[in-house]
């Protein structure tokens, strides 16, 4: 029988704040992140976290990255050492782009002071497996540990690859995430010029009047375990990765393909993988960037990959909170999710007014809304998917339950 | 014109070095080991940048990498600047 992964600690930091409960307590109550165009994690101090030293050796990625897996991993009672042989846990985390503005830095020092004052920490300030060696390093991990850079998907496959380690046998336990910090202006002329991003500084997902994403930075970071092991040793579950699958467009560079073909058949995967069908789900939590295509693509994926109930299930979309945080959506929106399901409430799509042609399903928009109407008793875990779909065409889907 | 190489000087400067790369303030001294401050390769090198940018005096890595303590490093300094 194939083992069942178990999560047993959450942590963010995101731009609603410090710590799981900031991101999900403030986006029920409507609050939003975003100011002046972007998603900054403002509350975030680094010294809070780690000494002088580490900050200065991490890139601001990577430091979310350690600030959020100190929560997850004390909340899984692993703050006073692993429970695990070392060489059974391993480390996943996604991003996007990596150290974006230590790279940037180090080029300006290469301009204006020659090459000899490039810093010796500038290569393991921007490798794109920062936050998974620093999470290592931190944690003691000596298990599988290795980055997952696939755009807007990375963290949801990183919570994917974690979660196969553990049922394929090769870990006991796994430590994932994902973590990006690219709010530099080199970065935003950048997603500008590929017509990405929203003019109007505005992430409203699924709304007709919606024109791109909004970028946001942050990490979220969960640990996973076998079930079976985590019971025994007492530890107490906040939620489960019930299934996971992942597939790709091979269709354009950045556009998804307008069908949502494969992201429909990533989320019916996801659900087959998880052993239920469309009628088991109480929430789906969206990619919905706010850019128009995406969120045509993925309505249609939706209506393909449940039929029916794809009008029944409410949807909503985090990015309409923090913005889009690129590399770490997919683990923040993974931790949304299951803190949804705890919270038995499906936050509301922020900014949803305007209805589109053909978006038709329901986006929660205005207040958010109890969950658990689906036949599910008051005391019954609830089941969901968050989608992760990552320019280059790749699409990661989770089955969460909690 | 530059001011002469002292040690003084030169003890002010890897001394303020060392504090930059994250060294604790108050463990700082000429009788300090690289290991006690947590001093590691990586940091040698910025070290080995502050001081060509202040003396001109190029430290390679075979240079430092057997040196154990703050004073020896200052000691190379003074003496290759002379």
């Amino acid at each position: 029988m194939r083992r069942r992964v178990a999560i047993t600690g959450i942590g963010a930091v995101t731009p609603l704040g410090v710590g799981a409960d900031a991101l999900i307590d403030r986006w029920i109550d409507r609050r939003c992140g975003i100011e002046d165009g972007e998603g900054q994690a403002d509350e975030f101090d680094p010294i809070e976290f780690m000494t002088r030293k580490e900050a200065r050796r991490s890139d601001r990625f990577a430091q979310f990255a350690i600030a959020a897996s100190d929560e997850a991993v004390s909340q899984a009672g692993w703050s006073e050492g692993l429970p695990y042989v070392p060489q059974r846990v391993g480390c996943v985390v996604g991003t996007g782009i990596g150290g974006l503005s230590s790279l940037e830095e180090q080029e300006n020092v290469l301009r204006e002071r020659g090459a000899k004052a490039v810093s010796p920490l500038s290569v393991p300030l921007m490798m794109g497996n920062a936050g998974a060696a620093a999470l290592a390093m931190r944690h003691g991990i000596h298990g599988h540990t290795y980055g997952v850079v696939s755009a807007c998907a990375a963290g949801a496959h990183a919570v994917g690859a974690g979660t196969r380690l553990i049922e394929g046998g090769d870990a006991d336990a796994v430590v994932v995430g994902g973590a990006e910090a690219a709010l530099t202006g080199l970065a935003a002329a950048a997603f500008m010029a590929m017509g990405a991003t929203s003019p109007t500084g505005v992430s409203r997902p699924f709304d007709r009047r919606r024109d791109g994403f909004v970028m946001g930075e942050g990490a979220g970071v969960l640990v996973l375990e076998d079930a079976e092991v985590a019971e025994r040793r007492g530890a107490e579950a906040v939620g489960e990765v019930l299934g996971y699958a992942a597939t790709s467009d091979a269709h354009h560079l950045t556009a998804p393909e307008p069908s949502g073909a494969e992201a429909a058949r990533a989320i019916e995967l996801a659900l087959d993988d998880a052993e239920i069908g469309p009628a088991d789900l109480d929430y789906v939590n969206a990619h919905g960037t706010s850019t128009p295509l995406n969120d045509r693509s993925e309505t249609e994926s939706l209506k393909t990959a449940l039929g029916d109930d794809a009008r029944r299930v409410p949807v909503s979309s985090t990015k309409s909170a923090i913005g889009h945080l690129l590399g770490a959506a997919g683990a923040v929106e993974a931790i949304a999710t299951v803190q949804a399901l705890r919270r038995r409430t499906a936050p509301p799509t922020l900014g949803w007014e305007e209805r589109d042609d053909g978006l038709d399903l329901d986006y929660v928009p205005g207040e958010a809304r109890a969950l658990g109407a689906n036949g599910n008793g008051a005391g019954d875990p609830l089941v969901a998917i968050s989608n992760s779909f990552g320019f280059g065409g790749h699409n990661a889907v989770l089955c969460l339950r909690a | 014109m530059e001011a002469a190489v002292t040690t003084e000087r030169v003890e002010k400067v890897i001394f303020d070095g060392l504090a930059e790369v994250g060294a604790e303030r108050d463990q700082i001294s000429r009788g300090a080991t690289f290991e006690t401050l947590e001093v590691d390769s990586l940091d040698l090198v910025e070290i080995s940048q502050i001081v060509e940018d202040e003396f001109g005096v190029e430290l390679e890595g075979d240079d430092v990498k057997d040196l154990k303590n703050v004073g020896e490093v200052i000691d190379l300094v003074v003496a290759r600047s002379s």
